[in-house]
């Protein structure tokens, strides 16, 4: 058996090229899997063990305000096992230097001693010193975006009343890893700042002295949590509350939760994809090669090896083939994973630190699939060479059986020349493996599109979003509900071009066995900046009396028809359990909502004018001014900025999306040549003897290039339309993956994606010709002369 | 058939030499052959393997170049030709009938035939050339559809329906039985006969001789003996 290994390493060293095309491609997928697998395990890791040392509750809820004797009958409630309540405000921030307006929440901490739950950890600083009336605590994001620390002062607004507060710590909690302003559609770490500053302090600012507004909770062992926020809210009813919600529903906790979804999602669609392709490519190199040896392999069976025996060596091949893919697949991967995961940890997991974990199980995963894949797609072309009869493969191949081809048969014929029939015959002789190529070839045309999808899919979502339905400069929300004369207030103010009030109630919406909590926003009905959207994403006008709700929320989750009537439950106010019928659907990529009329609302709601804030449309280059003018009015409790939003989403997302750019180009980029490559490749060993039969008898190097490159070139431009269909295909398997009530992806593809596919699969193409030229220029005219097939 | 001697000589060759380098030995496949071919001539080329036959052909055939010495054919020099200049002289010139056929299978006869014509400058037709070599009738037959000694009168109708001024046979017959053989011979006895094309015919099989104007033995990369039938057999009575 040592003579078949050194074999073995020949052909190996003689197949280089084409081994480091397989390597490259089993690489590819590989390091996706590797990659994806390794971030998604150590991000669920990271954020299991944070969970866990920080004591992140498992049950949270808003009332209005409360004794905080009341606490002590919560804590009574079967199934609760630690209770802790919080008084929660809502506040506007200052911080000098930086004139756009700040959202702010402030948390209380316990006045002595640290929280039971929702600890925090301490990136800098120190904790707030007991019964201290103006220390904080910053969010690490906030402090960070303004290189705030220990020593500065921020000023906020609680209550109507401005408060200048001591920054002495910076922490990160586990309550708050994914931030983002209420109202807002993405994080803005500049203009929200979660705070965290003692409990008599905040209570006296926010007055609630003596009583709370927030708690949270761990559940005990077997303790049942629906059951537990069952009771919980019905204590809290009396006490203004909104609703108890577990970790599900906490929104931190389900942002993170979607997007490990996704990863792990990733991790499933693209191994598959490039492994495919990968099993193909082996599938036919392998067949190739045996082919070539069957003459090699006839001696051997002749001298007695045994079947098994030679299968058993072209498997090791094939194997030696997949360890060497998987061995640098994750390398590649483990290295792209920690890339990602610090990505991941920049912007959106904000743990404070990150246990990269390579789980071997992952490295096997990789190897079993690999190796399945290429022996499954090897194992057809082993078992023939194994079969073979020693007398019948040491005669020569008969010449291979062609006929005239279809087009020919039509009679367009005269139309072809000899090397282009050649070209034409030898596809429709090897129907499927033409396809198969085309095929592997598109894939890489598609996975490109993918890789490219994401940015244009953001652009598409931020332009729907902010420029055809929330086209206001600014959004105002106000302390409480406040009559709508507090609009003209607003129109008066200079710089300000437009007003349209908004009234938003948070509520449970019901149908059938679904429900959903969410808020009802009431609109005004001929408003020009928020609009609700129809399918083809036209403006359309809320109807008087009925509820429009999101695509998503009616289809997906409610399953509620137009026509049909909907509870709604209100969580705030009387907390009034109504019916309303379903008028309209409107499309919306990003959140979920429902819609009506302000009016209708406030009707419903026995409230007469009012509004819980404002969209504004400000003159251009007065923002500044406006700015001002707000931050002197004690009721405007926040104020979210859309083109602020949109520019440092676009900053957060940057990073990410370039470096998932960057890998989807690697990657399709190594399948695209690993399969033109070596497609052409064995072409070209399959046909040397011809084309240099050709050179022989005159000729040039560029005609027998028509003949070999001509065929590459036409399987290259039919994979162009199939990459397209492909890229779509797969961006439709990501819509449909990455569907949440979070956001939906657009199915949309750009001209610019889809020349950006045709030219990966171009690209490769014209470097595989490049490379094959330059074999044409070495072809053996004088051997051909002498050999036979 | 013996051209007399001032009329010009289709191939000279002066001094050849070839050298190959084979990993660490150095093999001297030709030592100096000095050879003049003409017009209409048969001429068998006979030696044992490794005599030099093939280099010496490959050299007249424009496939290879010599290391050392001069080869022309008619006013062109061979020897020293670039890539380009070798392809032009073998496509305009030179008909190859290989030893293995080396048809491509993916064409019929009358196209395999064709793919030479449509690239030459005075071709015969395609359905001519086949006629010449006695497959009028099997011209939209595929390689795999013909038995061996009617690929190689193809391969023989591509050699020549270019009219190339000479004809170069590397063991035409190799791979065929006797009786296959002598049909194949005749056809390349009929070809030189009556197109007038030189033709040279590499053999290691001594009976073919007999057919030859001139049978040229090589030995050890030299000329041992060059020796004119006065009495050629026809191709038809030889057998081996």
């Amino acid at each position: 058996m040592r003579a078949l290994n050194r074999k073995l390493l020949r052909d190996l060293w003689h197949l280089r090229g084409q081994v480091l095309a397989i390597v490259a491609v089993i690489m590819g997928g590989v390091a996706t899997l590797v990659m994806s697998l390794s971030t998604y395990d150590s991000l669920v890791e990271t954020r299991e063990r944070f969970y866990a040392e920080y004591r992140f509750a498992e049950v949270f809820a808003y009332l209005e305000r409360a004794p905080e004797p009341v606490a002590d009958r919560l804590r009574a409630i079967r199934g609760v096992e630690r209770l802790e309540t919080r008084v929660v405000a809502g506040a506007r921030l200052e911080v000098a230097g930086f004139d756009d307006p700040i959202t702010g929440r402030i948390l209380s901490l316990p006045d002595v001693g640290e929280a039971g739950l929702n600890r925090l950890h301490m990136k800098r600083g120190r904790r707030v010193a007991p019964y201290s009336s103006d220390e904080v605590v910053l969010s690490d994001t906030f402090a960070e975006a303004h290189g705030l620390g220990p020593g500065d002062r921020v000023a906020a607004i609680i209550s109507g009343k401005r408060r200048s507060l001591e920054v002495v710590g910076v922490a990160v909690s586990p309550e708050y890893i994914y931030q983002i302003a209420p109202g807002a559609m993405f994080p803005d770490f500049k203009r929200y700042g979660v705070l965290w500053m003692g409990r008599t302090a905040l209570a006296a600012a926010h007055d609630m002295d003596g009583a709370f507004n927030n708690l949270t909770l761990t559940l005990a062992r077997g303790a049942r949590e629906q059951e537990v926020i069952d009771r919980l809210d019905q204590q809290l009813a009396r006490f203004g509350g909104t609703g108890a919600y577990g970790r599900a529903d906490q929104f931190s906790n389900r942002f993170l939760s979607e997007e490990l979804k996704q990863l792990q999602t990733t991790a499933t669609i693209f191994p598959t994809i490039f492994l495919g392709v990968a099993a193909f490519m082996l599938n036919v190199v392998i067949s190739r090669l045996i082919a070539l040896q069957r003459e090699q392999v006839a001696i051997l069976k002749a001298f007695g090896y045994s079947h098994l025996a030679i299968g058993w060596h072209f498997v090791k091949l094939v194997l030696v083939v997949v360890v060497l893919g998987v061995l640098a697949g994750s390398a590649l991967g483990a290295w792209f994973g920690q890339g990602l995961a610090g990505v991941y940890q920049e912007t959106t997991f904000r743990f404070p630190y990150l246990h990269y974990r390579l789980n071997p199980q992952v490295v096997l995963i990789a190897l079993m699939v690999s190796a399945l894949a290429a022996v499954s797609g090897s194992l057809f072309s082993v078992a023939r060479a194994a079969r073979l009869a020693p007398a019948t493969g040491m005669q020569a191949e008969m010449p291979t059986a062609y006929r005239a081809t279809l087009l020919e048969r039509l009679g367009l014929q005269r139309w072809f020349s000899a090397p282009t029939r050649m070209i034409l015959r030898h596809i429709e002789r090897r129907p499927l493996k033409s396809l198969l190529t085309v095929f592997g070839i598109a894939c890489a045309g598609g996975l490109m599109m993918v890789g490219n999808y994401q940015k244009d899919a953001i652009d598409f979502m931020v332009d729907v979003q902010f420029r055809q339905a929330a086209r206001e400069d600014l959004a105002v929300t106000f302390i409480d509900p406040t009559s709508g004369r507090a609009l003209h207030e607003l129109r008066a103010l200079p710089g300000v071009d437009h007003v349209e009030g908004f009234r938003d109630v948070p509520v449970i919406l019901r149908h059938r066995n679904h429900e959903y909590r969410s808020s009802v926003y009431g609109i005004e009905p001929a408003g020009v900046l928020h609009r609700s959207l129809d399918r083809s994403l036209a403006p359309v006008r809320v109807p008087p009396e009925g509820i429009v709700l999101t695509d998503h929320l009616a289809n997906n989750i409610l399953h509620i028809q137009p026509g049909e009537l909907l509870t709604v439950e209100m969580l705030e106010g009387r907390r009034q359990v109504l019916q309303v019928p379903v008028l309209g659907i409107t499309r919306q990529f990003l959140g979920v909502s429902a819609y009506m009329q302000r009016d209708a609302l406030n009707r419903l709601l026995h409230e007469g004018n009012v509004v819980s804030g404002a969209y504004l449309a400000i003159e251009p280059g007065r923002e500044e001014a406006v700015y001002a003018a707000l931050h002197e009015r004690p009721r405007v409790l926040s104020m979210v900025a859309n083109a602020a939003a949109i520019q440092s989403f676009y900053a957060t997302i940057g990073e990410f999306v370039l470096f998932y750019n960057l890998v989807a180009t690697l990657l399709a980029g190594s399948i695209g040549f690993g399969v033109v490559y070596n497609s052409a490749r064995i072409a070209l060993s399959e046909r040397g003897r011809e084309l240099a039969s050709l050179r022989v008898l005159g000729f040039t190097r560029g005609e027998i290039a028509y003949i070999l490159l001509g065929e590459l070139a036409l399987l290259a431009l039919a994979a162009v339309p199939v990459g397209m269909l492909v890229g779509v295909g797969l961006v439709a398997i990501l819509v449909q993956a990455f569907e949440s009530d979070l956001y939906r992806l657009p199915l949309i593809l750009t001209s610019a994606n889809l020349a950006l596919g045709a030219t990966l699969i171009v690209v490769a193409t014209l470097f595989s010709g490049l490379f094959i030229w330059r074999r044409l220029g070495r072809l053996d005219l004088v051997a051909v002369l002498k050999t036979r097939e | 058939m013996t051209s007399s001697t001032d009329a010009q000589p289709v191939f000279t060759a002066l001094g050849l030499t070839k050298t190959y380098r084979m990993g660490e030995v150095e093999v001297q496949a030709l030592r100096g052959i000095d050879l003049e071919l003409y017009a209409g001539e048969l001429i068998v080329l006979l030696g044992p393997s490794g005599s030099g036959k093939s280099t010496l052909l490959n050299i007249l055939g424009g496939l290879d170049v010599p290391t050392r010495g001069r080869v022309s054919y008619l006013d062109h020099e061979l020897s020293g030709a670039d890539e380009s200049e070798l392809t032009r002289f073998r496509r305009e010139h030179v008909g190859f009938v290989f030893q293995f056929y080396n048809l491509i299978p993916s064409l019929t006869a009358r196209e395999n035939v064709a793919a030479v014509t449509e690239i030459a400058t005075a071709p015969m037709t395609p359905e001519a050339a086949l006629e010449l070599v006695g497959l009028g009738n099997r011209l939209d037959h595929f390689p795999a559809q013909l038995s061996g000694g009617e690929q190689q009168r193809v391969a023989i109708a591509r050699a020549v329906a270019k009219n190339p001024a000479v004809l170069l046979c590397d063991e035409p017959t190799g791979a065929l039985d006797s009786t296959t053989g002598v049909r194949v011979l005749e056809v390349l006895e009929q070809v030189n006969r009556e197109l007038g094309t030189l033709t040279v015919l590499i053999t290691h099989n001594a009976g073919i001789a007999a057919m030859a104007d001139r049978v040229i033995r090589l030995s050890d990369g030299s000329i041992a003996e060059i020796r004119s039938n006065s009495d050629k057999t026809p191709a038809r009575e030889l057998s081996w």
